[in-house]
């Protein structure tokens, strides 16, 4: 990957190339193949935040080549700013995501696994085309991550049993715990995995109600891809945030961010993530550590991301 | 609806200005004979403020700047005394992490609480003077101005009468709309009376176009000029309660009015604009277009103010980010 502030180069000469083709006067065959032949529709990957897919405030993009080095697209680069305007949508969201009983937040994680079914050959060229798996291997990655958003969307309404409890105390109350979502929460998404390395640390984070300020790792075009189909999912808009870019550059900003309630940063081992770590201590973040971390697709990962509230309540004497 | 001359109260600016047969004909004469406005124009020139780059230690300076112009304004049907407490207590010490943090110029309030704000204020309040903080008080109906002139002046004079430094007024829009400029003007300088206190003194005016309700920049140049020459300390642009409120543009023609009027008079009058300005960095174009239009020795609570809420605890937010060097959360500002 190569960062520049043109973003538009490699397309722009690729177009021009197209329109040199098209324009060519030649023999009736070669010109039937010319007028079938359509333009290229490049797509720039922007960012998604708020429910909306601005560019970067900065201006800059990175080039996404593929396994051979070719130009496949340009990404977004977020700079802290954008992170800025992530935590605020975020911040902005979570009572209304919160709030949505279990049971509809249930339903609207399965439906992100419905529509990603829908667009599942998409998910897949992305990562044929960047990561150089063959197309099979990548078919499973994303079933895999598919089934990984139904498991979650089961959680929602039976998370609590799990995480909450009756307690026995020494008195007349009934006193009963309960988990409950911390907040916004900053993901430094793992390197590796693509769309499922992704869902493996998004997904776990939305069960309770916590909304999500994600730098995706390796792959940033399925997370882009991804963001599009949480848009058209009944997803309310801030919910999940995703900050394509330097990983390096946007967590110290996430870290020490006031109003960032969690920090998740399963995909930064190979960044300084003990002062991270040390950095969101002054906020008396949660965090979730590369190293030992908690395993994917285990209600361990939801609870990491709640509250217990317990309440207590008289026991009426008849 | 066009009476002659003697029904119009004397008002020294405009009797210089427009001569002692001060007339309903000369006053209509003078304003629609004011130059008419470059929609387009003005529009591009606002947009201009916006793309200045104010960094570091320009951007402290101008948050500073902005606090100190706010005039932390509740205006709301269910404010309580508690209410106004509160947001008394938020003008004397804005942010408890920063002792350093300036302080808003005023509060402002509906008439019926300025003795709960000043008595909140303690020693702190200006009581007309220059070292502490003011009480403004909305009067005169609003924020529509549809009530008889004689409940319009009694607002003002309770208002004054329990302490109130500044008086904002609103216009009657209704008849500057029907062209009935003398009833407008007439109204503003009875206003400007019954600012007077016992010792001679008077509370400011500051005069309430609601731009928002005159439609075109004409008409907002003209109220301008009127209410200005009706004696009015300050132009204001809105009561916050009708949209669009305070927008770039107006404010900066109303900036071009009074920059007119030093260079005619020698006299300095003050801008207000209020609704809608709840960002920092909202608030910083607005200082932009002061110094730009005005010059700098605009940049002064005596001759700009902000009507606002919210936008002290943005300010505050940014002047958090500045001095720690990590972004804040709403979490560390009072909930209003």
């Amino acid at each position: 990957m190569a960062t520049s502030k043109t973003s538009k180069t490699a397309t722009a000469t690729k177009a021009a190339a197209t329109e040199a083709t098209t324009a060519r006067p030649a023999g009736s065959r070669a010109a039937a193949r010319a007028a079938s032949a359509r333009l290229d529709v490049p797509k720039t990957y922007k960012l998604f935040i708020g429910g909306a897919f601005p560019r970067s405030e900065s201006g800059r993009v990175t080039e996404v080549t593929d396994a051979r080095g070719r130009f496949v697209a340009n990404v977004a680069k977020a700079s802290r700013k954008d992170a800025r305007e992530a935590v605020r949508a975020a911040r902005k969201a979570q009572p209304g995501w919160a709030g949505a009983t279990a049971y509809n937040r249930g339903q609207v994680l399965y439906r992100v696994a419905e529509v990603l079914e829908g667009r599942k050959a998409q998910f897949v060229d992305e990562l044929v085309q960047t990561s150089g798996l063959t197309a099979a291997r990548a078919a499973k990655q994303v079933e895999a991550a598919i089934d990984l958003w139904v498991w979650h969307a089961g959680w929602t309404d039976k998370i609590a049993a799990i995480g909450g409890n009756a307690n026995a105390v020494a008195g007349p109350y009934f006193n009963i715990s309960v988990p409950e979502p911390t907040g916004v929460v900053a993901i430094i998404a793992p390197q590796s995995e693509g769309l499922l390395g992704l869902t493996s640390v998004v997904a776990p984070a939305l069960v309770m109600g916590n909304s999500v300020v994600v730098v995706p790792g390796s792959a940033p075009l399925s997370a882009i891809s991804l963001a599009e189909v949480l848009a058209t999912s009944d997803m309310p808009g801030g919910v999940v945030n995703v900050l394509t870019g330097d990983a390096a550059e946007l967590a110290p900003w996430l870290a020490s961010h006031a109003d960032v309630n969690a920090l998740d940063l399963t995909g930064a081992g190979s960044l300084d993530w003990i002062s991270l770590e040390q950095s969101a201590a002054d906020t008396l973040k949660r965090v979730i550590r590369p190293e030992p971390g908690i395993a994917p697709e285990t209600p361990q990962r939801i609870l990491a991301l709640t509250e217990t509230k317990t309440i207590w309540h008289t026991k009426s004497r008849l | 609806m066009t009476t002659p001359s003697q029904a119009l109260a004397p008002a020294e600016r405009a009797v210089q200005l427009l001569g002692g047969d001060l007339s309903e004909v000369a006053l209509r004469q003078h304003l629609e004979g004011l130059p008419t406005v470059d929609a387009v124009g003005l529009e591009a020139r606002a947009a201009s403020f916006g793309t200045r780059s104010i960094k570091t230690t320009s951007k402290a300076a101008a948050l500073d700047t902005v606090i100190r112009m706010i005039d932390l304004t509740t205006l709301q049907g269910s404010d309580t005394r508690g209410k106004v407490r509160s947001l008394v207590a938020k003008a004397l010490v804005p942010d408890a992490s920063d002792p350093s943090t300036p302080r808003p110029a005023a509060v402002c309030v509906y008439g019926d609480m300025v003795g709960n704000a000043v008595e909140a204020l303690g020693s702190a309040w200006s009581a007309g003077k220059d070292d502490g903080i003011n009480v403004a008080a909305v009067a005169t109906a609003f924020p529509s101005g549809r009530a008889s002139i004689g409940v319009k002046l009694q607002d003002t004079r309770d208002a004054v009468a329990a302490g109130a430094d500044e008086i904002d007024m609103v216009i009657d829009r209704g008849a500057f709309l029907e062209g009935n400029y003398g009833k407008v003007f007439d109204e503003i300088v009875q206003t400007k009376d019954a600012c007077r206190r016992d010792d001679g003194t008077y509370a400011h005016l500051k005069v309430i176009l609601e731009t928002g309700e005159l439609v075109t920049y004409d008409n907002v140049r003209r109220a301008s000029w009127l209410s200005i020459l009706a004696g009015g300390d300050f132009i204001k642009t809105s009561t916050g309660k009708v949209q669009p409120a305070a927008t770039l543009p107006v404010t900066a023609l109303m900036l071009q009015v009074v920059r007119d009027w030093e260079r005619l008079t020698g006299e300095r009058i003050g801008v207000k604009p209020a609704g809608g300005i709840s960002t920092s960095k909202d608030a910083i174009k607005y200082l932009v277009a002061v110094a730009e239009t005005c010059g700098e020795a605009w940049l002064d609570p005596h001759l700009f103010r902000f009507g606002a809420s919210s936008l002290l605890n943005d300010v505050l937010l940014q002047r958090q980010k500045l001095t720690t060097g990590r972004y804040s959360g709403p979490d560390y500002v009072t909930i209003d």
